[in-house]
């Protein structure tokens, strides 16, 4: 822009010659300088203006549009409607892999007062207090009569004490439709299931949210509206799990174990057929987890997946498996067995201090359950070697079970993997996992060597994962585990026609400050059957077990375990629908006799 | 003869104020301002029945408080009208510096009727708020000061004016009330807009807006959820929300009948906030279009109407006080049919509030007071030959 100055000389000289005052120049040029630039504003802000109304037309415009659209759709939901009437039956049912019911919801009402509108409330509180024994009177009485306009008397109420409330006639008594969880089965399953309670809450709806087990894990699946009710199908099988849960407590009884647990497994899908935990609870009526104490105390501990323990011999096979498919022994292989074996200053005992002589065949060190021999073949592996087949088998990481509580059931492994941890952690010692994760281990095994994941839902083809052996160290191991059965210390475990294969573990417990206790143990049975081609493996589990049998006080596996488990896959085998083969040498003995 | 005893009459020189008030005014606007009053009336007698009866009062309690409030709302504004900008600019200005300390005592000296944010001074019979004052006021401060830096060797006008903007707009969000900040900063913003703002400041501030939106969305949760609250079409029907759509939608062309509407029963600010779902509800789509075309004649006829103005001042004081008046109805309405994300916000003169109708009034008054017909100069321009 030029810029004319506002005292040009050329007019500045004249007008002094002129003897005129040389100001009115200057004046007369600042009111042009102005006035051009107010015009200039002003035309500037002409334009801007009317894009501003323009702006506000469309914009009026487009507000009015909408509420022509939104007047002339129809009302989506009648406002009449009580809120929350839609939010019901909204949770997805939980059914078995038969497709029977283990949760469904069921609709109740809930209680409250508004004590403003409340006639008497002495002799609510009078009728209440006789009608729900646990309420606390005084307390009530004191938020009727105090300022509360509101008071949440029960969550979930029965028919009948509807009833009775209702007969009580008092306007300030009012009920809340609620949904609640049903689980129809009562304390079947009752850790795989969980339970359910309340979340937000209002007058006429509360939310149902899972806060254990399945229920939790796949909340945002039962309460997704957009699966329109289609059930969480889970691998369980109703009649097998009624069926373990019955007999394992009965065995629980039996060794008077304080605690147990078993693990029935598809060797090929991963499937957990049937899965107990021992004490459990009613779901229905989920207990307030307790503040004091051993967690692991507590029913609500599902020690099929939380509790971590040291699974004894139960990993003896792992590693004479790992050893053949290395190549570094076969069956027949014999191996030292000499006492004592000492590392890092620590004697690798035997269990009762037995000595099993110089040398056994690997088949026999698992037959014999021998400490040595296994740590001899764990020295042959190698700490690596050792320790990227256990990862390989899943032993190292939690399992991936869809259990909220599988999350946590995390193996301990020691820091320090050394040379004498590997020997002991060769025959399960010093490396604690859960029931589970030996499930897995022995489904590797059973299935031909490859890794299956443990799953609760139920699958329609194998699950093979990675391949962790071949098929030929696999079979191998399958048979030295039937021996264990039909020669070794599981004898109490064959099932006539289901061909158990299995191995024992007995382990001490560990005290809470360090050491082992002499007198308590966790046993272990891990089997699979039939020991040719196995569909399932069982893991059985008993916490703290004796029996006074054969005039002596029994602790081991042998005698504990194994009897419990094969009373299981007796009665189990059948519901799964196998049918006992019938063994080629054992026709009846007939005697030709002639009289 | 008769002069030359008693003395000449008196020449008051130039027209009398009546006459030139009428013939200068824009009847079309003060209409519109009454009808929307009556209106207001009508539909306060629907919309604020549950509320009297909530507070235990007789059914119509608050509409007579209305219109006792808009009676005085109404002299405010024709007297306003009658001024001249020069003192509608003193008084507003003075206004404005006693509403702005008002506003800064509010803290220490001021209520929140138990709604959570201090916005109130309570005299007892009736309660102020001060915020409402203060924008009309504040547009006339500002809109003296831009057009102070509009002449030459003027003060930096323009730049006072925003920090206090800014100021003012930080006391409200102390309060905290969001929705008056935002108006304030909108108003100021038109009139920088009209006032001749450089157009590479207005892209920058438009991109730092959708930037800031972004980093907000993505940073905070809360407002995440309001603006996925917003986009989602399907709206929760339990919420305010969700009522107003279907009270809309209840509605229809002509609505359920007098009397007959739900919403105002279960919305809690069914008399200010969402006054145009129970519009709709009870007197249908044909009564919200005619309130829609009343706000926008008002608005828009004012814009058009300052476009020949010549004076800075008037232009921009008018510009602001159009346009506050027009975004504050179009937020109201917007928020009920879902355009906008939640805001509480009156509509002017038609919502239930003392503050806000006298305030409005005063403001219509001051619109009308600067939208009246003036000289323009046109007979300079055209002996300059600049026409």
């Amino acid at each position: 822009m030029i810029r004319t100055p506002l005292r040009p000389l050329a007019r500045i000289l004249p007008a002094r010659a002129k003897g005129e005052n040389p100001d009115a120049i200057e004046r007369e040029n600042i009111r042009r300088r102005h006035e051009d630039m107010q015009d200039r504003a002003r035309n500037r802000a002409e334009g801007r203006l009317l894009m501003l109304g323009l702006f506000f037309l469309c914009a009026f415009v487009t507000v009015g549009a909408r509420m022509g659209l939104l007047a002339t759709s129809e009302p989506a939901e009648p406002l009449t409607s009580a809120v929350g009437a839609d939010i019901a039956n909204q949770r997805a049912d939980i059914v078995d892999r038969k497709g029977r019911v283990l949760a469904t919801n069921f609709e109740t009402f809930s209680l409250y007062a508004q004590p403003r509108q409340m006639v008497d409330p002495q002799a609510v509180v009078a009728g209440l207090a006789a009608i729900f024994p646990d309420l606390d009177a005084r307390r009530l009485l004191r938020d009727f009569t105090g300022k509360r306009k509101f008071v949440w008397i029960k969550k979930k109420i029965s028919p009948e004490q509807k009833q009775a409330v209702h007969d009580l006639g008092d306007p300030g008594l009012l009920f809340g439709p609620r949904e609640m969880r049903l689980y129809p089965n009562g304390r079947l399953a009752a850790h795989v299931l969980g339970g359910a309670g309340f979340g937000k809450e209002g007058v006429s709806a509360a939310e149902v949210i899972g806060v254990a087990g399945v229920e939790k894990q796949f909340d945002g699946y039962l309460r997704d509206p957009a699966n329109s009710g289609k059930p969480l199908q889970l691998s369980l099988d109703l009649s097998v799990q009624a069926a373990a849960e019955r007999v394992l407590l009965g065995g629980m009884k039996l060794m008077s174990a304080k605690g147990a647990t078993s693990i029935l497994m598809n060797v090929h899908t991963g499937e957990v057929v049937s899965m107990v935990s021992l004490p459990d609870f009613d779901p229905n009526d989920r207990p307030v987890p307790a503040l004091q104490g051993d967690p692991s105390d507590s029913p609500l501990f599902n020690r099929a997946v939380q509790g971590v323990y040291e699974l004894g011999s139960t990993f003896k096979i792992f590693t004479a498996a790992q050893a053949m498919d290395l190549g570094l022994v076969n069956a027949e292989t014999p191996i030292n067995t000499r006492r004592p074996l000492i590392q890092s200053g620590h004697e690798i005992g035997e269990f009762n201090n037995k000595h099993y002589g110089p040398e056994l065949s690997v088949s026999m060190v698992i037959e014999k359950s021998s400490n040595v021999g296994t740590a001899r073949l764990a020295q042959m592996i190698g700490i690596d070697r050792q320790r990227q087949f256990f990862d390989d088998l899943g032993l190292l990481e939690a399992t991936g079970l869809e259990l909220i509580e599988a999350q946590g059931g995390r193996p301990l492994v020691p820091r320090n993997w050394g040379v004498l941890e590997m020997m002991t952690i060769s025959f399960g010692h010093g490396l604690s996992a859960t029931p589970m994760h030996l499930a897995a281990g022995y489904a590797a095994i059973a299935n031909g060597g490859r890794y299956v994941s443990p799953t609760i839902l139920k699958q329609d083809r194998p699950q093979y994962g990675p391949r962790v052996l071949s098929e030929d160290s696999a079979a191998a191991a399958r048979q030295m585990l039937r021996r264990v059965v039909t020669h070794g210390t599981a004898s109490f475990g064959e099932v006539p026609g289901y061909a158990v294969a299995g191995k024992t573990g007995t382990a001490d417990k560990p005290k809470p400050k360090g050491g082992y206790y002499k007198d308590k143990v966790i046993t272990t049975f891990a089997s699979m059957f039939p020991a040719h081609d196995p569909e399932f493996v069982l893991i059985v589990t008993l916490d703290e077990p004796s029996i006074f049998a054969s005039g002596k006080l029994r602790r081991t596996a042998g005698w504990t375990a194994v009897p419990v488990a094969a009373e299981m896959i007796e009665r189990l085998a059948p519901l799964l629908g196998m049918r006992p083969a019938v063994e080629p040498g054992q026709v009846a003995g007939i005697t030709l006799t002639s009289n | 003869m008769t002069e030359m005893v008693y003395g000449a009459v008196p020449d008051r020189g130039g027209e009398p104020i009546l006459p030139k008030w009428w013939r200068t005014l824009d009847k079309w606007t003060m209409s519109c301002v009454l009808i929307l009053f009556v209106i207001g009336l009508l539909l306060g007698l629907a919309a604020s029945v549950p509320l009297a009866e909530r507070n235990g009062f007789a059914p119509f309690h608050y509409v007579q408080r209305q219109a006792v409030f808009g009676g005085g709302a109404l002299i405010a504004m024709l007297l306003t009208s009658m001024m001249s900008p020069v003192l509608v600019r003193r008084l507003a200005v003075l206004g404005f510096v006693a509403a702005f300390v008002a506003l800064v005592f509010l803290p220490f000296f001021g209520t929140d009727f138990g709604k959570g944010a201090v916005r109130w001074y309570s005299l007892g019979f009736a309660s102020v708020q001060p915020s409402e004052f203060l924008k009309p006021g504040f547009v006339v401060a500002a809109a003296w000061l831009m057009a102070a830096s509009q002449q030459i060797n003027g003060p930096p006008g323009t730049a006072w004016s925003f920090v206090l903007c800014a100021v003012i707009a930080g006391l409200l969000v102390m309060q905290p009330d969001f929705g008056q900040a935002c108006l304030v900063m909108f108003g100021w913003g038109v009139m920088y807009f009209v006032a001749g703002a450089p157009m590479l400041l207005l892209i920058v501030m438009a991109a730092l807006v959708v930037l800031g939106g972004a980093m907000a969305y993505s940073g905070s949760e809360h407002f995440a959820r309001r603006i996925d609250g917003f986009l989602n079409p399907e709206v929760d029907p339990t919420t305010q929300l969700g009522y107003a759509a279907d009270a809309i939608r209840e509605g229809g062309f002509l609505g359920v009948g007098v009397g007959e509407g739900q919403v105002k029963w279960s919305l809690p600010d069914a008399h200010t906030d969402f006054i145009i779902a129970v519009a709709a509800e009870e007197y249908g789509l044909v009564l919200v279009l005619i309130v829609i075309a009343l706000f926008c004649l008002i608005t828009v006829r004012s814009l058009l109407r300052l476009m020949r103005e010549r004076d800075p001042f008037i232009r921009l004081a008018g510009t602001g006080l159009a346009a506050m008046f027009g975004v504050q109805a179009m937020i109201n309405m917007g928020v009920a049919v879902r355009l906008l994300p939640a805001k509480g916000m009156t509509l002017p003169f038609v919502s239930y509030g003392g503050s806000s109708l006298i305030a409005g009034g005063i403001a219509v008054g001051m619109l009308l007071a600067f939208t009246r017909t003036r000289p323009q100069g046109e007979i300079g321009d055209f002996l300059r030959g600049r026409g």
